[in-house]
């Protein structure tokens, strides 16, 4: 294998920064990707227990095999198959049998255990390894509440996988997204949310009237979206922890394409005055709307680049919709997109090196270009491609397609490589996701 | 000589279908007396017969060529057939002075989500201007956008997308 030292700017390919002393790590270079042999054994229990999450013991296989979904899922790892795993007792957590694990082909080695606390709490031990080189190279332990428990095996899957990538983690995470189901000419549409692998999903609201665009604030305790509620299709903020909602805006306007800004204070908007759309700024709180853009074609879709300076938005004033980037003032608008066809829903990563877009010209596409529309990529093929949103690491989109007739919509996932495309598991159907910052 | 005939004449009654799927006949035939609880008063707005409240949805509905105008692709601008029927709907509404409207924008399914709200906003909205210019005072029609949401025809196609890019018009009672 071959040791990155730096990590080296590339948008074709997921590079990993790993530090000099390991001897064991994750290289996807160019867009091939040759996934690590990893084992994740059940993990054992210091003394078999109940709680409210269920037996201790059986917590435990269930945590390994959460923690061999999320990096299968990466696309960056092959987690051996129940058949080459070995049960893992509580001293061999400290002191694994590096020469069995060796045996199976496993270049790394994850254990860990489950144990219920005094005070009615959980605590996930996770312990990385190194197996040729025989040592460990993390460990961490995490306490959670009983009903938290699929987040701890996300956590120590996200060590997993920092450690491992040198990238940031995202297992730990929610999607809230739009769950569809009913004719296509009547959809049926409620807000939902689901942690990243689609557990522990729950409808928001109860589909009486049509929902759209739902988008994450960056404390994600808040989600911004748009509803037809009252016919009076505008956008409301959603407080997760109280249940409660409001308007954004009092405007009698339509306004939609809701983004919060990285800092959490600010929210981009649309919105359309006699047929004329322009991009907006206000407060997360309400008050009054400043107007960023003001040209007579459609300007929409704004997303604040992770510092907050400017502004990634599109606009049909060329005649077509194109990518625009714009000081957060609105000053100095500049088109970006240039490839032929028509581009629309700009995101910007979290880590500011890639602006991801849906890219029309015969059929929706999903792509990512630089922030000064330099090397874009096309990363998926499809008949409807629409919406991308960024995973915390800036490393992993998610997306809806729409089946051509049907107009059936389900959620995927793909990574910067393109090869890595899967579906996200929905009860329903799905669109419009938004991927949630990284849980504390 | 006989076949032909008969081509010519299904050729003919096919094209009369098309017709009637997309446009009311100017008038409607009489219907026997009795024959269900609703009868027309034809688009001249002549006294309305038994059923029919003047001024109503359905008076609207029987009276104008149409409450639909339809778009070209990526297209808000009002077309001579689309002014031929917002001329009936302004002309009904002139005898209407108290009917509010709202006029529905709309888009087919070849747009991104975002775009096609504002896309709808623009049809509604020129729709709304049309009407406007033909004298209804504007603070009596409101405006909404669907957008792609709420397409009318049902297939990923030119025919249903040309019919999905569309203004409808909504009294509201």
């Amino acid at each position: 294998m071959r040791k990155i030292i730096k990590p080296i700017v590339a948008i074709a390919a997921m590079l990993a920064a790993v530090p000099a002393a390991a001897q064991v790590e994750v290289d996807v270079v160019g867009g091939i990707s040759a996934p690590m042999p990893i084992a994740i054994p059940p993990m054992p229990t210091p003394a078999g227990q109940q709680t409210p999450a269920g037996a201790t013991d059986a917590l435990g296989r269930q945590v390994a095999e959460i923690v061999t979904a999320d990096l299968r899922n990466s696309g960056l790892f092959r987690p051996l198959g129940a058949d080459q795993l070995r049960a893992v007792s509580m001293d061999q957590v400290t002191a694994p049998d590096f020469p069995y694990w060796g045996s199976t082909g496993a270049q790394a080695l994850v254990e860990g255990f489950v144990r219920a606390n005094g005070d009615g709490t959980l605590t996930v031990g996770c312990y990385l390894y190194d197996v040729f080189a025989k040592t460990e190279l993390t460990r961490q332990g995490f306490v959670v509440s009983p009903a938290d428990w699929r987040r701890g095996a996300h956590k120590c899957a996200d060590t997993v996988y920092t450690r491992l990538t040198g990238e940031g983690p995202y297992f730990d995470s929610r999607i809230v997204y739009v769950s569809e189901t009913g004719p296509k000419g009547k959809r049926i549409k409620r807000l939902a949310i689901m942690d990243q692998d689609g557990a522990n999903h729950r409808f928001l609201t109860n589909g009486q009237s049509i929902v759209l665009t739902p988008r994450f604030a960056p404390k994600q305790q808040q989600i911004v979206y748009m509803s037809y509620v009252g016919d009076k299709p505008t956008i409301y903020v959603y407080d997760l922890g109280s249940g409660t909602q409001r308007r954004l805006v009092s405007s009698n306007n339509l306004t939609f394409a809701p983004r919060v800004s990285p800092d959490g204070r600010w929210v981009l908007f649309s919105m359309a005055q006699a047929g004329n759309t322009d991009v907006y700024r206000v407060s997360i709180d309400g008050g009054s709307p400043h107007r960023l853009t003001d040209s007579a074609g459609i300007d929409t879709g704004g997303s604040y680049s992770p510092d907050g300076s400017k502004i990634v938005f599109e606009s049909d004033r060329s005649g077509s919709q194109q990518l625009y980037v714009m000081n957060a003032d609105g000053s100095n608008q500049q088109r970006i997109s240039f490839g032929g066809g028509r581009y629309a829903t700009p995101v910007w990563s979290p880590r500011g090196d890639l602006i991801a877009f849906t890219k029309m010209s015969g059929s929706f596409r999903i792509g990512v270009m630089s922030p000064s529309g330099g090397g874009e990529k096309i990363l998926t093929e499809a008949w409807g491609d629409e919406g991308p949103s960024w995973s915390p690491n800036g490393r992993v989109l998610t997306f809806f397609r729409t089946g051509q007739g049907s107009g059936k919509a389900d959620l995927w996932s793909v990574d910067l490589t393109g090869v890595n495309e899967r579906q996200i598991p929905t009860p329903l159907d799905g669109s419009d996701p938004s991927w949630g910052p990284l849980r504390p | 000589m006989a076949k032909t005939s008969t081509k010519l004449i299904i050729a003919a009654a096919l094209l009369a279908t098309a017709g009637c799927a997309k446009k009311r006949p100017p008038v409607l035939p009489p219907e026997p007396v009795g024959n269900g609880p609703v009868q027309s008063g034809g688009e001249t707005g002549g006294p309305v017969q038994t059923g029919v409240v003047p001024g109503s949805r359905e008076d609207f509905l029987r009276s104008v060529s149409s409450d639909t105008v339809h778009f070209g692709l990526d297209i808000y601008d009002i077309d001579s057939e689309a002014r031929a029927i917002l001329d009936t709907q302004a002309q009904w509404l002139q005898r209407y002075p108290n009917v509010r409207v709202t006029v529905e924008g709309h888009c087919d399914e070849r747009g991104t989500r975002e775009y096609n709200l504002a896309l709808g906003d623009r049809r509604a909205n020129a729709a709304k201007n049309y009407l406007a210019a033909r004298g209804i005072d504007a603070a009596r029609i409101s405006t909404i956008s669907y957008g792609k949401e709420r397409p009318a025809a049902l297939g990923s196609d030119e025919g249903s997308w040309a019919q999905n890019r569309r203004a409808v018009t909504v009294t509201l009672q």
